[in-house]
């Protein structure tokens, strides 16, 4: 019946199998070639007699494989859960309105700073990194912050979606006359910031994201349960034990917390947390949640590197920005999706 | 099989101060097939989700297992009942054998894994239902017939003394409306769990059903096995409305035409009867006729053309079909006698 490519025995070795070979590439390709020996060697702590494949590896790939691990993870993870949550197939990470949270957070200390102190961020260094990530922290978890308290007094699952898309609309349109008042130099930050980067980070603070991404995606595991029952709908949910309010928190809660991690440290990366969980979906032909969080981070992680990788193909001089990659790799998926199912639910 | 597993006394169900129906009481035995019927509008949805517990009462009390439903917290009430809901519910990539796993989520661990005990209990209810040949299929590919006997098999799984079902009818040709009811039947009759479903297939659930809960408009309930419900003349009351008139002895209904002229017919049989039913949805009485009614509809059963029309004791035409029959009877003016507007009920 279920073709063996779909069989779950299969399907996991076989994309951890696919995700090795794309962190691989992600390592060895680029601008410039890197033998595959050398990478591990260089990888391993071994060191290299090439200095400069050590200085490139260490410094720029290496931060950038782990960081888009980490953020491909969490994004899938994060839009698979809203998904479900909201049984809507165009849910995903940004729909409670926390990217927006924390574009608006970013959006006040690059461009309102800057005015009022008169200096430019850019040339604060390090300095001025945290404090974007403070920033859109603060903002992402303050939007996170209302959304649960809405959740908790309304209670239904569709306010609250409509409730995170009006917060999303409304702090775009702040940060619009925000960027109407500011310098160009601030602008120019900002918009930098919005295009999404994997490679903000050195591989001690790459590290410590990938511990702050990876450990709660995992943690996600424990939703499963819940996952599957919402995904029949409350009523069901709650006829088969579910304490419907309290699953609703964690799933936002988790949900939430990643896509604010994410967003701070790499900016707004839009698509992957809406195409990876029809993919995970997709090949393997089940509703639980168990295989299809681990589907999702599997695939999250491979999704974010193969943009990674095509962002900076070689024979370019520089890198495309990630979100014009993550966006025409995500359209097609979506869209394939899409047309693949017109015939089974309809 | 006495014991009474779940009874409501002077309920009364609504939303927020708006009472929809009060003063219900009713019992549920253990073991039976009840059938909760009334008009749209009534309340039969209040009142199940009130039992399930969906939504508060507004007074009285439901107790299940000597215990009352509205204090006991999600887990304890989901092993005390199960739904199947009218919601159409679409859950991308389910399929039957995983639906009805989670139909055992109140047993199972923080992960929901199914261990082998759990896994025996849902082949059963698949079995048991009839739709475990579709296993592996997923829920959007299934017939509505096949999609609700997956819930049922959910419900069958989740191991409740009571299973509350929503209209589970509604949607389901003919034949599928057997089935599901005779399944319904079946789960009571061998497993001894009560089952609660509302319907508006009365011809079915008097056949089916050991007890009626009938819900009145803004209330009381009248209860009772569907035989003393009839000998009450319970469903009379329940449905009086102009043009419909219940008929106790087949547990039908028949609609009342209106008739506005009559003809003599001589004859006897099934033809004669199906002769009179097509002329009186035309409006028309049959009355018997009498040796010097020159102007007659008579009907032979042995002859190759059964109906004949004479018209001053000259067989004019004679047919064997009712309908070409019944058009030539509509022609012939001076057969019909004009009589005043009155009623008579279908067959």
């Amino acid at each position: 019946m279920i073709p063996i490519f779909q069989r779950k025995s299969v399907l996991i070795p076989l994309s951890l199998g696919l995700l090795l070979i794309l962190i691989a590439l992600n390592l060895a390709m680029g601008s410039v070639n890197i033998p595959i020996a050398e990478v591990v060697d260089i990888v391993t702590g071994k060191g290299s007699s090439n200095v400069i494949w050590e200085n490139i590896l260490l410094r720029t790939r290496l931060p950038q494989t782990i960081v888009a691990l980490g953020a491909g993870m969490a994004l899938g993870v994060a839009g698979l859960l809203m998904q479900t949550l909201f049984r809507n197939p165009l849910a995903g990470p940004s729909v409670l309105g926390i990217s927006s949270g924390s574009s608006l957070g970013v959006g006040f200390v690059l461009l309102v700073a800057g005015q009022v102190w008169g200096f430019s961020f850019s040339r604060l260094g390090i300095w001025g990194d945290l404090a974007i990530i403070t920033a859109s922290l603060g903002g992402a978890f303050a939007v996170l912050a209302l959304i649960l308290f809405i959740s908790h007094k309304i209670g239904g699952t569709l306010s609250v979606l409509i409730i995170g898309v009006m917060i999303g609309y409304l702090s775009n349109s702040v940060v619009g006359v925000l960027k109407f008042y500011s310098m160009e130099e601030d602008v120019h930050n900002y918009v930098i910031w919005g295009l999404g980067s994997f490679s903000r980070m050195s591989v001690d603070r790459a590290y410590l994201f990938a511990m702050i991404t990876i450990v709660p995606s995992l943690l996600a595991l424990f939703l499963s349960k819940s996952l599957n029952l919402m995904a029949l709908g409350d009523r069901y949910a709650s006829n088969l034990g579910l304490k419907i309010k309290r699953a609703r928190l964690l799933i936002i809660l988790c949900a939430g917390t990643l896509t604010a991690v994410v967003t701070a440290f790499c900016g707004p990366i839009i698509f992957i947390g809406m195409a990876v969980p029809h993919l995970a979906k997709l090949v393997s032909r089940t509703s639980n949640h168990l295989y299809l969080i681990c589907n999702a981070c599997i695939l999250g992680a491979a999704t974010a590197l193969l943009c990674n990788l095509l962002a900076r193909l070689p024979g370019m001089e520089s890198e495309l920005p990630i979100n014009s990659v993550t966006a025409f790799i995500g359209a097609p998926v979506v869209i394939s999706v899409i047309w693949k199912k017109r015939k089974e639910n309809f | 099989m006495n014991k009474n597993l779940l009874h409501i006394r002077n309920l009364s169900i609504g939303y927020g101060s708006k009472i929809v129906a009060g003063d219900l009481s009713a019992i549920v035995p253990s073991g039976e097939l009840i059938c909760l019927l009334g008009s749209n509008g009534t309340g039969k949805s209040t009142l199940m989700r009130s039992i399930c517990g969906f939504q508060p009462v507004l007074g009285g009390l439901i107790v299940i297992d000597n215990r009352e439903v509205h204090q006991l917290n999600e887990k304890e009430l989901s092993k005390q009942i199960a739904v199947v809901l009218t919601d159409r519910v679409v859950v991308p990539n389910a399929n039957v054998q995983e639906l009805v796993g989670y139909g055992r989520s109140p047993y199972t661990g923080m992960l929901g894994r199914l261990n082998a005990a759990d896994k025996i209990i849902v082949a059963r209810a698949m079995e048991q239902c009839g739709i475990a040949h579709k296993k592996d299929s997923l829920l959007t590919s299934l017939s509505d017939g096949e999609r609700q006997k997956a819930f049922i098999a959910k419900a069958l799984a989740q191991d409740t003394p009571l299973i509350i079902l929503d209209e589970p009818t509604a949607f389901l040709d003919l034949p599928a409306r057997v089935e599901i009811m005779q399944l319904l039947r079946d789960i009571a009759n061998t497993s001894g769990k009560s089952i609660l479903m509302s319907t508006h297939d009365l011809d079915l659930a008097l056949q089916l059903s050991d007890r009626f809960w009938l819900l009145q408009n803004g209330g009381p309930l009248i209860t009772g096995s569907p035989e003393d419900l009839l000998l009450k003349n319970a469903f009379q009351k329940m449905f009086q409305h102009k043009g419909i008139v219940f008929d106790n002895k087949t547990g039908l209904f028949k609609v009342m035409h209106a008739q506005h002229s009559q003809v003599a017919v001589k004859g006897h049989g099934f033809e004669y009867v199906l002769l009179r039913r097509a002329l009186s949805r035309k409006g028309i009485k049959v009355i018997r006729a009498n040796s010097d009614d020159c102007n007659r509809v008579e009907v032979n059963k042995d002859a190759q053309k059964p109906f004949s029309l004479y018209i001053g004791d000259q067989c004019i035409q004679s047919e064997d079909s009712v309908e070409v029959f019944v058009n030539r009877v509509l022609a012939a003016k001076s057969l019909l006698e004009v009589q005043s507007e009155s009623c008579v009920l279908s067959e």
